[in-house]
């Protein structure tokens, strides 16, 4: 058995979802490879080596991957396919954008999100919104799954590295597709889906500058991340690509802070799988409490920093 | 230019599952079903571009047993002009849906097919990029705005961390995210008068693809249980509770004041 990853990276280096994939892949069992693809991304394929349990690292470097467009990538993978038994990207937008186009150029099934293996052929994933856990099993020849990245631990990194990058010779340029802008969002906090501790608020906030004034301080203080729930999102709160729930963010920190957020199922697919679970709420029947370990009801307007400088 | 839009009958959102005591799957008798909320907002994407003169018609496409119909009936209720349903009673993988609209898609020549990014039952995240490849057309996945003028189209997507723009010539597919559009609600006269539009029904065989499921669910069990809550008085209460985990306890055992 041999096992392709899509690395997760951002050119110059390695994004850490990467990590976890590979703990996934060492629990089917099998000789792991990790595929860099992207432009100028030599730095990222090194950094692929040191990752314990990598064996070998593709690097596939070319203009055309700039962006890492689906169509390109895609195109890329299917003709390395044929040496492996399972490719596994992360359940990140970029895997959930190329694999499930590699899967169906392969004609094989997509196991999305998988939290569990059971087997090199079964795996576990949520479906409905996390309600119900499914176990489900591949019949193809090559298995083609995305990974929910905060159900895996991460591969350790560091080790100096034993293997260099395999050049490849890279696919045609589709020419489909052409990035024309992008725009990250600027924090010097960590990233939602890595960090140990996050905060996440929701309408209760009521405004922007609530939502910045009471959080922010709180989450300097842990080094936490700052999530939202949709209707903070909608209410214009805090920008998209904070939402935590079903469709957004799937988080699981050592900690989770819900601050004025209600509980909809589909904010709590998001986050029910964190360690602990903090809600403050000034409705007490709130459904948040119903999967938070600790339950604070009151003025979240006076509570968040008592908190902040208890802490 | 023509629209395919696709439309997949789901657990009404705000149903609470319940699995099967043989934990073979959710149970989807005698509950409340309807459209997938992400088919609403693709549904209503393609309706705004007939409405801005850019698309001259827009088709729903459902696959799967005779009741989805009815969702087709509130796409046509929402603005769609004419609406196809492939029936069939298997169980239905998105691989097998990507085939059915790929046939469908090389007999409608649409220059664009709008679908939800993900149905809020199975949550795979998958048939729009495989169409997209089957059809070896360009993807905007995750789109939260979109552009069409002079045969091509302009996507803003969602992505970690962000977001991006692209554009892609048409034909192409898109998957529709969150913040899209708000769907309107679909009102009683332009109920009634979807009752009149063209619902045409066809099938798997016809289309000469085999929908034959290539993943056995072996069993559906529900997540475990958490701890019931512990509601604390104050915030003093509640720090003691957490002041064990190592990211609190780091700070609690700094010197204070800096």
């Amino acid at each position: 058995m041999a096992i392709l990853i899509l690395a997760e990276h951002d050119d110059g280096g390695l994004k850490s979802e990467t990590l976890n994939v590979v703990t996934a892949a060492g629990k089917i069992g099998g000789e792991i490879h990790v595929l860099v693809a992207g432009s100028a991304c030599s730095a990222a394929a090194r950094a692929a080596c040191q990752i314990a349990g990598v064996v070998k690292v593709l690097l596939a470097d070319a203009t055309h991957y700039a962006g890492q467009g689906a169509e390109n990538t895609a195109a890329l993978m299917h003709s390395l396919a044929s040496a492996y038994t399972h490719i596994l990207a992360p359940a990140s937008s970029h895997g959930k954008d190329v694999l499930p186009r590699l899967a169906a150029l392969l004609d094989v099934a997509q196991i999305s999100d998988i939290v569990a293996v059971a087997s090199p052929d079964t795996f576990v994933r949520p479906i409905y919104a996390g309600n119900a856990l499914a176990t489900v099993q591949s019949a193809d020849a090559i298995k083609l799954v995305t990974v929910r990245v905060s159900a895996f631990e991460a591969a350790e990194q560091g080790r100096s590295a034993a293997v260099e990058p395999t050049s490849i010779a890279c696919g045609p340029d589709l020419g489909l597709s052409r990035r024309i802008g992008r725009e990250m969002s600027q924090s010097t906090r960590p990233e939602l889906g890595a960090a140990k501790v996050v905060i996440a608020g929701g309408r209760g906030l009521a405004s922007a500058e609530n939502f910045h004034n009471l959080l922010e301080p709180l989450a300097d203080k842990l080094g936490a991340a700052i999530g939202a729930s949709r209707a903070a999102i909608d209410a214009g709160f805090v920008a998209n690509d904070c939402q935590i729930g079903q469709t957004g963010k799937i988080v699981a920190p050592q900690l989770f802070i819900a601050i004025g957020i209600s509980g909809a199922i589909q904010h709590v697919a998001g986050m029910r799988e964190s360690k602990v679970i903090v809600a403050i709420n000034k409705d007490p029947d709130a459904p948040i409490f119903q999967v938070a370990d600790f339950g604070l009801v009151g003025d979240l307007f006076k509570l968040v920093p008592e908190l902040t400088a208890a802490l | 230019m023509k629209v395919l839009v696709t439309v997949k009958r789901v657990i009404d959102y705000n149903v609470r599952v319940r699995i099967k005591a043989d934990g073979s799957g959710v149970d989807l008798g005698n509950v409340k079903m309807a459209m997938n909320p992400f088919d609403e907002i693709a549904v209503e994407e393609a309706v705004r571009l007939r409405e801005a003169g850019i698309a001259t018609e827009v088709v729903a496409v459902s696959c799967g047993v005779l009741a989805c119909q009815d969702t087709l009936r509130t796409a046509l209720a929402l603005g769609a002009d004419r609406a196809i349903l492939i029936q069939t009673d298997v169980d239905l993988q998105p691989l097998a849906v990507a085939k059915l609209l790929q046939a469908v898609a090389l007999k409608e020549v649409p220059q664009l097919v709008i679908l939800g990014k993900q149905a809020i039952d199975d949550d795979a995240n998958q048939t729009g990029q495989m169409l997209a490849a089957l059809l070896a057309w360009p993807q905007a996945t995750f789109a939260s705005t979109l552009r069409v003028a002079d045969g091509k189209l302009q996507a803003t997507r969602e992505i970690d961390g962000g977001q991006e723009t692209l554009e892609v010539a048409l034909p192409a597919v898109v998957t529709a995210d969150l913040r899209l559009n708000e769907p309107r609600y679909a009102t009683l006269p332009n109920i009634m008068k979807a009752k009149k539009k063209p619902l045409e029904v066809s099938t798997p065989a016809e289309l000469g693809v085999d929908v034959t499921p290539r993943l056995t669910t072996l069993k559906v069990v529900e997540p475990l249980k958490r701890q019931a809550v512990v509601m604390v008085a104050d915030v003093a209460e509640l720090v003691a509770h957490i002041a064990h985990i190592p990211q609190v306890a780091t700070l609690r055992n700094e010197p204070r004041g800096n």
